[in-house]
């Protein structure tokens, strides 16, 4: 059980980075990407395209994983997402969800159906052994380490630079923002930037962890939701938590039956949903 | 002085030919077991299956303000519904296709009160939450054939020729049973609030119209039309499996064809739903092909032409078939000639 408890923690680690980039991209113009689970898996392909060519370590795929990924979030938010802001509800939800649909489909397309894996060598199974019954893998804890490391960072920079002041500005009212003469048009395709870097970063170690396929997409977005949910929506340490809340519940479910194990992570956020409808960690926003 | 004269007008011409056109048709389709091929009719019954749950999309999207991406939890449902109506507890698999209605509808209710708590993308993600949540459950349901699903043995004893005819005529009927009534249902008072709520929640509240409750209504309607709807499809299909069942594309079908042929009216569907058809039998050979363009053709509609095919049809030839929206014509034309005039420039089609 407690091995259980360790493992869903280390796993909720991966599921807040999922959810910072969520988060911080609803914080910021109130835009909800249904894609956002879609892009980690494009960024994992990535990252497995890169290893068959030069034949690097995942890890290092990372060098060229995030910044394609921060530039391709750049200008996917200037070129598209920017028109879709301001016209009610339908258009965000209609053109992420178009995007979520055609990155399946293409990736369906091009690299078949078959569930693909990222091999970082001898870090991927070596481990921590505590005692008889528990045993930490070094690279859950890498993943547990960088996430936490990400939302600290995150927390700095929203709090300490000129670009984050400028970032919470536009998220607390977007016209006085704009008066001041920040230009939320550039703004918000640096903070997508920002998040898809950061879901950069979660695709390739959830293709290091797991295998993955065109369709691993929509569950991720699903968990990312469900952490930001739990936590409170607008408190980056609240995702975090949340993040970890779901991942213990998925494993406890998976420890007593192996088809309950997502399922359970899912009948906690409705029992969360259910008794406190803002969350558990109330949020700043 | 003397009153302004005018008519206030909800026909149109083009509704009244339309009707009779419509009538025609119907007959015509209705004759189909008679002289058409069984092929010619399994394809009408997707046809009208489509058409329905585009048509129950635009219901919540278009007038409701619920973008909701997990319509495809009551396509399951009603799928799974008629099952265990029709072979576990006897019903007529007939029958059984209202009664996976009301039970989809039944399961809306609950739902509601928790998808409810969100407003606008995170409401999408909600209703897609608990959508998965319904799949796994019945993934993990032995008696309901976990993961491999089960088969729709009730209606073995019929003879093929018969239990496709049969289904496809309650295909036809349920098809223009959600037309008509969408049609009607939008052009009475519960219309016209829906129609308030969709261009400004608090002003009709301020006039009196309860939204939560006109929104939860129209999301049991809408529900309990996509139960009835994945009852007939696996009626259709006899095999039916959670994945299949409950995945995510049968809401990306309504949500494309319905921006695509326009979101907001009810020919839209109609001509949305035909450029799906249109669209996959070309691409058939494909793959998945066929849906990545129709992801780029909606995309792209909702960036430039969001009102979709049908709103530049009927503003560039004024013609509307289910006219909804009331309008004021001044100059007491009478109103059957009044359609041809349109230079002064009053009517107004924004409702």
């Amino acid at each position: 059980m407690l091995n259980s408890v360790v493992q869903g923690i280390l796993l909720g680690g991966l599921y807040a980075l999922f959810a910072t980039g969520l988060s911080l991209i609803f914080g910021v113009m109130r835009l909800v990407n249904l894609a956002h689970g879609d892009l980690s898996i494009l960024a994992a392909f990535l990252a497995l395209v890169v290893v068959r060519v030069t034949e690097i370590n995942p890890l290092l795929a990372l060098l060229v994983v995030v910044p394609a990924m921060a530039g391709f979030g750049y200008l996917m938010q200037r070129g598209v997402l920017n028109f879709t802001l301001g016209r009610g509800v339908l258009p965000p939800v209609l053109v992420t969800f178009g995007f979520s649909i055609i990155i399946q489909n293409l990736l369906l397309e091009v690299f078949s159906a078959d569930s693909q894996r990222l091999n970082p060598g001898r870090i991927e199974t070596a481990s921590i052994a505590i005692g008889k019954e528990l045993a930490i893998g070094w690279f859950p804890l890498i993943t547990f380490v960088v996430a936490v490391l990400i939302v600290i960072g995150l927390q700095l920079f929203m709090s300490g630079t000129s670009l984050g002041r400028a970032l919470r500005a536009t998220s607390d009212d977007q016209e006085a923002a704009e008066l001041m003469g920040i230009d939320n048009r550039r703004l918000y395709g640096v903070a997508m930037a920002l998040a898809l870097a950061i879901v950069g970063v979660a695709g390739v170690f959830l293709g290091i962890r797991t295998t993955f396929g065109p369709s691993s997409g929509p569950d991720r977005l699903l968990f990312a939701f469900e952490a930001v949910i739990i936590g409170g929506l607008g408190s980056l340490w609240g995702t975090l938590a949340g993040g970890i809340i779901l991942g213990v519940a998925q494993t406890i479910g998976a420890k007593f039956s192996p088809g309950w194990g997502i399922l359970t992570g899912h009948l906690v956020f409705l029992a969360v949903l259910f008794v406190r409808p803002t969350g558990l960690f109330r949020g700043t926003q | 002085m003397t009153e302004p004269a005018f008519v206030v007008e909800r026909g149109t011409r083009t509704s009244r030919v339309g009707a009779v056109a419509g009538a025609v048709v119907l007959l015509m389709l209705a004759a189909l077991p008679l002289w058409g091929t069984r092929s010619l009719m399994r394809m009408l019954v997707e046809f009208i299956s489509l058409l329905v749950l585009a048509q129950m999309w635009n219901l919540l999207a278009g007038y409701a303000g619920l973008v909701s991406i997990g319509q495809q939890a009551y396509v399951g449902l009603g799928g799974y519904a008629l099952i265990v109506l029709a072979d576990d507890l006897g019903v007529d698999p007939f029958a059984s296709v209202f009664l996976a209605g009301l039970v989809a509808a039944a399961f809306s209710v609950p739902t509601a009160a928790l998808v409810f708590r969100f407003r606008g993308g995170y409401f999408a993600v909600g209703t897609w939450t608990v959508a998965e949540v319904y799949r796994l459950l019945i993934a993990n349901s032995p008696r309901l054939g976990r993961g491999s699903g089960r088969t729709l043995a009730a209606v073995f004893p019929l003879a093929p020729d018969t239990r496709e005819a049969l289904t496809y005529w309650l295909a036809l009927l349920i098809g223009t049973g959600a037309i008509i009534h969408s049609y009607l249902h939008l052009r009475s008072r519960f219309g016209l609030s829906l129609t308030a709520i969709r261009d400004s929640e608090p002003a009709s509240e301020s006039l009196g119209i309860d939204v939560f409750r006109t929104k939860l209504c129209v999301y049991i309607i809408a529900s309990f039309g996509a139960g009835l709807t994945g009852a007939l499809i696996y009626l259709n299909l006899l095999r039916i499996s959670p994945d299949a069942a409950f995945t995510v594309n049968w809401t990306a079908f309504m949500i494309f064809i319905v921006v695509i042929g326009g979101i907001g009216t009810i020919e839209g569907p109609i001509v949305g739903t035909l450029v799906f058809f249109l669209l996959r039998e070309f691409l058939a050979d494909f793959g998945a092909w066929y849906l990545i363009l129709l992801g780029v053709v909606a995309v792209l509609v909702m960036l430039r032409y969001p009102q979709g095919l049908w709103g530049l049809i009927a503003d560039r030839w004024d013609v509307r078939f289910f006219p909804v929206q009331r309008r004021v014509r001044f100059g007491a034309a009478p109103a059957g000639e009044a359609d041809a005039d349109r230079s002064a420039g009053l009517t107004s089609g924004a409702t």
